[in-house]
């Protein structure tokens, strides 16, 4: 895994937009305004941030919004909250598609 | 050095007067006067006890800015346009800190304060001399901070003289020490001066309040919170205003505060029926105990890095010791309680001496044309949203 994952990548995450200057401006730009307070609070979507981290195994993402969560006001209950949100919805995708299971167990069954 | 003795005679001699004040009916070492996580460095005989310590070990680190070179204040000041340095603004706020004695040892304090700092206590001789500088400069805010500032026997008087002179004071107030006993009667004393309490609450929740300001600290914090609500503070009153101070419980930047402000309102009323009437949010500077804490917790160079790279141009003009005389307990005047604890004197420009100067003999014109003194540290004050007594900056 070391071979991939190097934690520079993280603080040079905007030189992606040397390979394509419009589009990586475009998506930081959007980036940005995504995580501004709005209907939701900057803390609010940190702590999604933080749940969808988890979700999408992405050490970057984890890193980054661990710190992010913090500065934004969470506490450590609070990120570990927002952190089971994501496990009981993938486990709970799991376990939904139990039904199609059940369907077919159901139909060849006796 | 540069005070004569007769000066050195009455900044440093300590007078009987005070000794009987110094009785607070609980002993403050114990943990009923309130949380203690850490010790001291002082007490501990810590290198960092000493400023030169502190500033050799943040001056030392191997940081570099975005072009490379090592990483110095006065260089980033110099690039967004300012080659002269930080220079001073209009004086607005005369911040007197009486003193490093605390009934809590929290495990960030700048001052490293505690129950055993009895030796940094600001005289009545001082403070009668602070009033007199007071009087010869425009401010119209005087702060008084510590340690905890009610535990100094002039605490009171400095209000009081404060308050007849026409100013807005402001206590800056770790909470717990209302709970002593001999202080029960604070929070409508200092209702009846309109005096704005500034008090700190690192999170609006239990863990990180107590992780920072020891086991307890949350639940005497609550308890106070109420006591001063009791007393008209925080219902919206602009006599009886009730400030929340937050710094991090840790490696990072404090916060938006007024995006936290609007959650910690509805949470403190939902959760305990406290109420508050604005939060300000501060950066951890790194010194004193923050910085022994970065240094052993391996987050040193990374939270210096942090604040490099939050450099934020438009925190600059805002900067407090551009509009703060920061007096010491000993009397000593510096640009800010940062450079206070880190004994960075001021700089009179054109001044055969060191440019050290006491409240005795304070002089306004002289103060507003010193060249404000920085280091390392600085970074603090810049990151992110900014950072001073006052809040966010930017």
């Amino acid at each position: 895994m070391s071979d991939y994952y190097k934690s520079e990548h993280l603080a040079n995450f905007a030189k992606i937009a040397d390979g394509q200057k419009e589009l990586g401006q475009a998506f930081f730009s959007y980036y940005g305004k995504v995580f501004e307070d709005g209907a939701l609070t900057a803390r609010e979507k940190s702590l999604i941030a933080l749940a969808v981290a988890h979700a999408v195994q992405c050490p970057y993402c984890i890193d980054a919004y661990s710190k992010d969560a913090q500065e934004k006001g969470a506490d450590f209950e609070q990120m570990t909250e927002a952190l089971h949100v994501a496990v009981a919805i993938r486990g709970g995708a799991s376990l939904v598609h139990g039904m199609q299971m059940k369907m077919h167990v159901e139909e060849s069954g006796m | 050095m540069t005070f004569n003795k007769d000066a050195d005679e009455r900044l440093f001699h300590a007078p009987d007067d005070t000794q009987a004040a110094l009785d607070y009916g609980v002993d403050l070492d114990s943990p009923e006067a309130g949380p203690k996580p850490v010790i001291s460095l002082r007490r501990r005989g810590s290198s960092l006890a000493s400023a030169a310590e502190q500033l050799r070990t943040l001056g030392t680190l191997d940081l570099v800015d975005a072009q490379g070179r090592p990483a110095n204040f006065e260089q980033h000041i110099a690039d967004i346009g300012m080659a002269r340095g930080l220079r001073p603004a209009p004086l607005e706020i005369f911040q007197i800190n009486v003193g490093k004695l605390c009934n809590m040892t929290c495990k960030h304090c700048h001052v490293d304060a505690g129950p055993d700092r009895v030796e940094a206590m600001m005289t009545r001789a001082t403070a009668e001399a602070c009033l007199a500088a007071l009087d010869q400069t425009d401010c119209r805010t005087v702060d008084i901070t510590g340690g905890a500032p009610e535990l100094n026997p002039n605490f009171r008087f400095l209000v009081e003289e404060s308050i007849k002179r026409g100013k807005h004071v402001i206590d800056r107030c770790n909470l717990t020490i209302l709970l002593v006993p001999k202080f029960a009667d604070l929070p409508e004393w200092l209702a009846e001066r309109g005096v704005e309490v500034v008090c700190s609450l690192p999170h609006y929740r239990q863990r990180n309040t107590d992780a920072q300001r020891g086991d307890g600290a949350y639940e005497k914090s609550i308890q106070a919170l109420r006591r001063l609500n009791e007393a008209g503070y925080g219902q919206g009153d602009p006599n009886k205003i009730l400030t929340l101070m937050t710094n991090p419980a840790g490696a990072f930047l404090a916060g938006s505060q007024a995006s936290m402000e609007r959650e910690w309102k509805a949470a403190l009323e939902r959760d305990h029926g406290a109420r508050f009437d604005r939060l300000i949010a501060l950066n951890n500077m790194p010194i004193s105990r923050f910085l022994e804490w970065l240094q052993n917790s391996g987050n040193l160079v990374s939270y210096m890095n942090r604040l490099l790279d939050g450099f934020n141009p438009a925190t600059v003009p805002g900067v407090m010791c551009r509009n703060t005389v920061s007096v010491g307990w000993d009397g000593r005047v510096y640009d800010c309680d940062f450079n206070q604890m880190l004994d960075m004197e001021i700089a009179v420009e054109g001044s055969s001496s060191e440019g050290a100067m006491t409240v005795f003999e304070f002089s306004p014109e002289k103060f507003a044309a010193r060249r404000i003194r920085t280091a390392r540290h600085c970074y603090g004050c810049t990151a992110g949203a900014g950072s001073s007594c006052g809040g966010a900056t930017a």
